[in-house]
């Protein structure tokens, strides 16, 4: 829980930190849309300049981006060696049953491992570089579309938030009700899994029941303060889209016409 | 039970969050049989350091001892036999489907036999002043102070030989709180338990405790006695610490009749006498 980095803040003042959130957010999904389709070795040298490119302007240090990807570290290389141990092709240096390292299958590990680093990394500097609750704005506005076809956005949206605001709440809350079960003797992590299940149920249930009382005054709250659901609701934080933000998928179209003219 | 930190400094994790020294080089020594409370303003590691206790919080310096036995990951488990401790808001802990198994909780952790488990949790029930009919309820139909004492029978019920408390006081009313102390005091002086509180009521602390521990930003800045600890004022101001309602009855009488009275009264006993002694109605 720890080294726990998904959705985490960083303040800062770095240009990232000012780009709009929706300009990010439409970033971050294309560059990795890219990363996708990336498939010779010139591509991922450009997407690795860019990507570290992007995170030296983050201002936030390396050691940072590092522990997030710590935690994924056993995936990405489970997923690398399996790439590399079962695909056949070119020049094939080892044969065995049905394990083959070929060159296919090396080259194919490499961009494989390339393209889940730069993944984590990208989707990494998005939530570092932009509090949470400008992302869900951010989100609401790009899934506005939606709102014709009958979909709850602002709903949605509001559901976001109100999960973003309680997760260090929760996260609090558990450490205090595991504290309190291992001084009455409840051992973590020991044992048999059932076993391991069962010292989950003291911390489960007080958790539903805290969190359902918690949801309840939270809900008064906003009713008194009168909060209707389907209303037309006008915002505090107003999203101001800037001419950096216009540069800056300028800047991701440029990426796209190089990868294109590269020669593969 | 005496309990003894030697230089013990520790830091404090939560997910992402990091807080450093939280403890710093704490030196303390707690009698057998005493009734401590420790006072000291938010975020002065006064949490900290009733988790250091019990083998929750394991400092990174110095040795905290609960007789002698050093608190490490291996005899965790055995000091959390004997240090109970009552975790601010302690109704949130409750889990069991009905009050008797999650009392028996505890004891059946240390191995304790279900039979014998069940025969404390009647014990216990009666100790913490309801009936023992309420054994088969669900914790979560009862009321608030009901699931504090439900909680709290919990933690007896593994007989703990030390009892460390988080502001136990916080959001029960005047009469749930005297009989709370009540309890406290009963265990204290007749069951030999060993009680340190954690509090921000003085009153509680005078009316209760016999020794106090002040902290500041992680350190231990005093521990001695609760009337050598409330008859200095200019330490009291200068951690900001209030007064106890008849102390401060006393200044303002002072203030008013622009003299002194003959000693600092603690209780409405002592300031009466004191106002008679002096001759002022």
């Amino acid at each position: 829980m720890n080294t726990l980095l998904l959705g985490r803040y960083y303040p800062g003042e770095s240009i990232l930190h000012r780009l709009d959130p929706r300009a990010k957010l439409v970033g971050g999904f294309y560059l990795i849309f890219l990363l996708l389709l990336a498939t010779n070795w010139r591509a991922y040298v450009l997407l690795w300049i860019f990507t570290l490119t992007i995170m030296w302007l983050s201002g936030v240090k390396f050691s940072v981006y590092y522990r997030g990807v710590k935690p994924l570290i056993w995936l990405i290389t489970f997923t690398v060696f399996l790439q590399v141990l079962f695909t056949a092709g070119g020049t094939i240096y080892v044969e065995w049953g049905i394990i083959t390292i070929s060159s296919y299958g090396l080259v194919n590990g490499v961009y494989i491992f390339c393209r889940f680093i730069m993944i984590v990394f990208v989707s990494t500097i998005v939530t570092l570089t932009t509090r949470p609750i400008d992302l869900t704005d951010a989100i609401n506005y790009l899934l506005r579309p939606l709102n014709k076809l009958k979909v709850p956005v602002d709903e949605i949206s509001l559901m976001l938030t109100i999960a973003l605001r309680f997760v260090p709440t929760l996260l609090e809350e558990t450490q205090k009700v595991m504290d309190a079960q291992r001084s009455r003797g409840t051992v973590f992590g020991k044992g048999s899994i059932v076993i391991q299940m069962k010292t989950l149920v003291p911390i489960f249930i007080p958790l539903f029941s805290s969190s359902l009382e918690r949801a309840e005054q939270l809900a008064n709250a906003m009713e008194v303060k009168g909060y209707q659901s389907g209303k037309k609701r006008t915002t505090f934080r107003k999203l101001s889209w800037k001419k950096k933000d216009t540069w800056c998928l300028f800047i991701l179209v440029f990426i796209t016409i190089l990868l294109i003219i590269l020669p593969s | 039970m005496e309990i003894q930190f030697e230089g013990v400094s520790a830091d404090y994790q939560l997910g992402p969050i990091r807080r450093k020294s939280i403890l710093d080089t704490v030196n303390l020594h707690i009698q057998k049989g005493s009734f401590t409370a420790v006072l000291g303003h938010a975020g002065a590691g006064k949490t900290s350091l009733i988790k250091a206790m019990n083998g929750l919080l394991i400092p990174h310096t110095g040795k905290v001892k609960i007789d002698g036995i050093t608190i490490e990951e291996d005899t965790r488990q055995l000091i959390c036999k004997k240090v109970g401790m009552v975790f601010q808001f302690p109704e949130s802990q409750l889990f069991a489907e009905t009050v008797e198994k999650d009392i028996c909780f505890g004891p059946l952790n240390f191995g304790v036999a279900l039979q014998e488990a069940k025969t404390i949790a009647k014990k216990v029930i009666q100790q913490v002043g309801l009936s023992e009919n309420i054994l088969g309820n669900s914790p979560f139909s009862l009321s608030g102070g009901q699931k504090r004492r439900v909680a709290i029978a919990g933690i007896l019920a593994m007989e703990p030989e030390v009892l460390v408390l988080d502001e136990p006081g916080a959001g029960l009313d005047q009469n749930g709180k005297k009989e709370l102390f009540t309890l406290l005091t009963d265990l204290n002086q007749h069951h030999h338990i060993t009680i340190v509180m954690v509090t921000h009521d003085m009153n509680d602390v005078i009316d209760y405790a016999d020794n106090v521990v002040i902290m500041e930003n992680g350190k231990v800045v005093k521990h001695c006695n609760v009337r050598n600890t409330f008859s200095n004022l200019e330490l009291l101001d200068k951690w900001s610490l209030d007064l106890p309602d008849v102390l401060s009855l006393q200044m303002k009488i002072e203030k008013e009749i622009g003299r002194k009275l003959s000693m600092k009264c603690f209780t409405v006993e002592e300031l009466s006498e004191a106002i008679i002694a002096a001759d002022i109605i």
